[in-house]
């Protein structure tokens, strides 16, 4: 189906049918109960998960075919946000138009970019495009404020032009819209004790998500995606054999850049307004983790290490002593206060250490990241038992 | 040519389902609205306390969290009481908000826009907040300021001094009782030039960010009209911790007095380095070397040591001032936590206070009711003096304190003497002179 053949389809099947139903999927604990706390069914998260998700794509694009490591993705992800708040601001309300250009805008970008810093590879290269992104953001955060806002940030307001809306009634700024329909406008259906939401902006995203993923399988399973193969296991011989590999190269970093540049679009399609510090060297290393955790160079892996780690940031992050005091009351106080002590440094501001115990536990015994996981999980449960050979030959190599 | 087979079970089939997928909407639209986002159950209600946990600001933030559990511990009725009994307004009585418990959230904002905005939505969306409050940055409260407006949540703005967040960014649904910059620039003004004559030429630090360009054009606006002159300007990144390259130049720019508008960690840092590079004992143009710090804090105060000694700025308000609600304050935050509040922990409880005696004056939750009932609301007892929370643009004014680092402290947190409390009638400005509009309240849902 699709062009694809059944393994692929099924794997497209499996991302289209968890974007449908992750409102269910991401909200198991019942309203109130303690582990509602747990729950990341709510539309920022859900919009967050996807949209990371079509970032992280993108970057595996690049350097899960090719192995060049970018350091600096998050500049095209800054410069589509403030592409699409600009479009917001003068054009329209409407998302389509700030998604497309913020989309091109983060393509020329990379264009830009790539084409210097793709003379170089290996760590030169990454440290070029760590170079260029922290330019990019120390410029947005200073020098450019007229364009960016700096370090208040840009945002949509009441006197913006918007020359293809009519003028706004109720003195409130409108909200980013498709056609009418608000991107926070939520469905919310409750079942019993459970509560589900369905959020427009969060299908939005996921509908571009499963594009963005159709279109990465493509790739992959392009001659173009062959080639970029090729460079990732020996540039040299490509070399020796004739071709110039610099312009698949390069289309494959701005390709990469767009996908930023979509994922920046969305993002203030979703809420609308930019900071530079989405520019910033963290968050070009985000991106960089989400894609180990996952799984370099596998389809799905990106898109699951996005969802672990936003999944860390949002609900790790907003635990505090006084929930871990409610969740532990049942213990005798002396064994409370002593519980409540050693977990105080994994939650609250210290979900960084939770997550970089995680990061570690994961480089170290799944190389292949999250999905070699699922594969040995598999494997455990699956009735053939492989024979020696065969496991070796299926397991997934580590990005060189 | 296709061939269609209508069969009984099919028509059932699709009937079945046509008629769920239109029932469905009906269903869904019938739970969860009262008129009002996030409309709280009979039994408790969530405030939401975004404050930053990381980054320059870290310890204000800490410090507005403990000042927050101390007030919902009074409006639940636990503790001393604080100062609900001080409170001109006396509709509070121990028993949460209109009878529900109070319960909070809370989330890190880091100091960015971005960040409190995604942890301001999530309190919003999962965990029900009627309220949102807190904030240690403009840049921030002006971000969260609009996200509430937008979701038709009240936002009572925390720690946040610019002059935008009630001026050109302000919103109907945002409400603010600290001062701003403008207030400290005119209080400030003529103490100085009591103090340091009036032919002084100062160079500006100024974090680069809404608060830092507002209260630099405030200073530089108050002190030009009294004789001052601007020799340069210079804006430091938000973010910086190192700020010898920038303290550097000073000396030889031929200025006279350094500015350093600067708050939290970046104040600690910068009037660090100045000290080092011996601006305090410098001399020039024939006169003393002097360092001015717009917005003050015991806080800063306490980071940057004795460094501080005999340097002028303003504050909202200081523990140490003799009023019964001061006092209240101090006596109950000092039992619970063991030394005195920041200005910062003031204003955040202040404002818990106000948000929650004007739900129970509207006697609703509603944002709109809510905001009818704190514009133009005059109440006294919160340790400011006779105070007023303006209609037009939700900017409360009160007197405010001229304060200078103490030389000889009697102890670690009688850091900052008042110099002089300015009269609310000398730091009132028009509200229409930084432009914005308020727009209409937004009730969400």
């Amino acid at each position: 189906m699709f062009g694809l053949n059944t393994k692929d389809t099924r794997l497209l099947l499996i991302v289209a049918l968890l974007v449908v139903l992750a409102p269910f999927l991401l909200n198991p604990f019942p309203e109130g109960s303690a582990l509602a706390q747990f729950n990341a069914g709510y539309p920022d998260l859900m919009q967050r998960f996807v949209i990371f998700g079509v970032f992280a794509i993108g970057f595996n694009i690049l350097f899960g075919l090719t192995g060049y490591l970018s350091f600096g993705h998050a500049a095209f992800l800054g410069a589509g946000s403030y592409a699409g708040v600009w479009m917001l601001k003068l054009l329209t309300i409407n998302v389509i138009p700030a998604i497309i250009i913020s989309t091109i805008v983060a393509g020329m970008f990379a264009l830009l970019i790539g084409f210097i810093s793709l003379r170089r590879s290996g760590i030169y290269f990454s440290i070029l495009t760590l170079a260029f992104a922290q330019m990019a953001f120390a410029l947005a955060a200073s020098v450019l404020t007229p364009i960016t806002g700096g370090e208040t940030g840009l945002q949509t307001s009441l006197n913006d032009p918007r020359i293809l809306d009519a003028a706004s009634e109720g003195g409130n700024i409108p909200a980013p819209s498709i056609f009418g329909l608000q991107m926070r406008d939520s469905f919310e259906l409750s079942v019993g004790e459970w509560l589900f939401t369905f959020n427009t902006g969060y299908y939005l995203s996921g509908i571009i998500m499963v594009l963005a993923f159709y279109v990465a399988i493509r790739i992959f399973r392009s001659p173009f995606g062959l080639m970029l193969k090729a460079i990732k296991s020996n540039q040299q011989r490509m070399h020796y054999t004739g071709v110039n590999t610099r312009p698949y190269m390069l289309a494959c970093f701005v390709i990469s850049g767009m996908y930023a540049g979509l994922a920046g679009g969305l993002m203030v399609a979703m809420d609308p307004l930019a900071g530079a510090e989405r520019m910033q060297w963290t968050a070009s290393g985000e991106v960089v983790l989400m894609t180990i955790l996952g799984g370099t160079g596998t389809l799905i892996g990106p898109v699951l290490g996005a969802g672990l780690i936003k999944y860390f940031e949002n609900i790790f992050s907003k635990i505090n002593d006084n929930l871990l005091h409610q969740w532990f009351a049942f213990l005798p106080d002396g064994m409370e206060e002593f519980m409540v002590t050693i977990i105080h440094p994994f939650i609250g501001k210290g979900w960084h250490l939770t997550l970089g115990l995680l990061f570690m536990g994961v480089v170290i015994f799944l190389p292949g990241g999250l999905v070699e996981g699922g594969q040995r999980i598999a494997r455990l449960f699956s009735r053939k038992k492989p024979s020696g050979k065969d496991g070796a030959t299926t397991r997934t190599e580590p990005a060189e | 040519m296709s061939k269609t087979n209508v069969t009984r079970r099919g028509v059932l089939k699709t009937g079945a389902v046509a008629g769920a997928g239109l029932a469905l909407p009906t269903y869904l639209a019938a739970g969860g609205h009262s008129g009002f986002a996030n409309a709280p159950g009979d039994s408790s209600v969530t405030l939401g306390f975004n404050v930053p946990q990381t980054g320059p600001y870290a310890d204000e933030g800490a410090d507005e969290l403990r000042a927050y559990e101390l007030a919902v511990e009074h409006l639940n009725g636990g503790g001393d009481g604080g100062m609900l009994s001080t409170f001109s307004s006396q509709e509070l009585s121990g028993n949460g908000i209109l009878g529900r418990k109070v319960e909070y959230v809370t989330g890190d904002t880091q100091t960015k826009p971005d960040a409190a905005r995604a942890s301001a939505r999530s309190m919003i969306e999962k965990d029900g907040a009627i309220m949102i409050t807190g904030g240690s940055s403009s840049g921030v409260a002006v971000a969260v300021q609009a996200l509430c407006q937008e979701a038709g949540i009240i936002f009572m703005a925390g720690l946040t001094h610019s002059n935008d967040t009630t001026g050109k960014d302000k919103k109907a649904n945002g409400f603010r009782h600290f001062f701003n910059s403008y207030m400290s620039g005119a209080a400030l003004a003529p103490i100085l030039a009591a103090n340091y004559g009036t032919s002084r030429k100062a160079y500006h630090l100024t974090a680069d960010y809404n608060w830092g360009y507002t209260t630099e054009e405030a200073v530089r606006t108050s002190t030009e009209a009294m004789g001052w002159e601007t020799v340069a300007a210079v804006k430091t990144p938000l973010a910086q911790t190192d700020f010898s390259s920038y303290v550097a130049p000073v000396l030889n720019s031929g200025a006279d007095v350094l500015v350093l508008n600067h708050y939290g960690g970046n104040m600690v840092n910068s009037l660090t380095s100045a000290v080092q590079f011996g601006l305090r004992t410098a001399q020039a143009n024939g006169q003393d070397f002097q360092i001015v710090v717009p917005l003050y804090s015991r806080l800063m105060a306490k980071g940057a040591g004795a460094n501080v000694k005999g340097i002028f700025g303003s504050t909202n308000w200081h523990w140490s001032l003799p009023d019964a609600g001061s006092q209240a304050f101090t006596r109950s935050f000092g039992t619970k936590y063991g030394f005195p509040p920041s200005q910062a922990a003031h204003t955040c409880y202040v404002q818990t206070l106000l948000y929650a005696d004007a739900v129970t004056r509207a006697g609703s939750f509603n944002p709109c009711a809510v905001g009818e009932a704190l514009e133009g609301f005059q109440f006294d007892g919160l340790g400011n003096g006779p105070t007023l929370y303006r209609a037009e643009d939700h900017q409360c004014f009160k007197d405010v304190l001229v304060v200078k680092g103490k030389e000889n402290p009697d102890n670690e947190f009688d850091l900052l003497e008042i110099v002089e409390v300015t009269p609310a009638a000398q730091v009132t400005y028009d509200a229409s002179i930084f432009g914005g509009e308020l727009g209409s309240c937004n009730p969400g849902a």
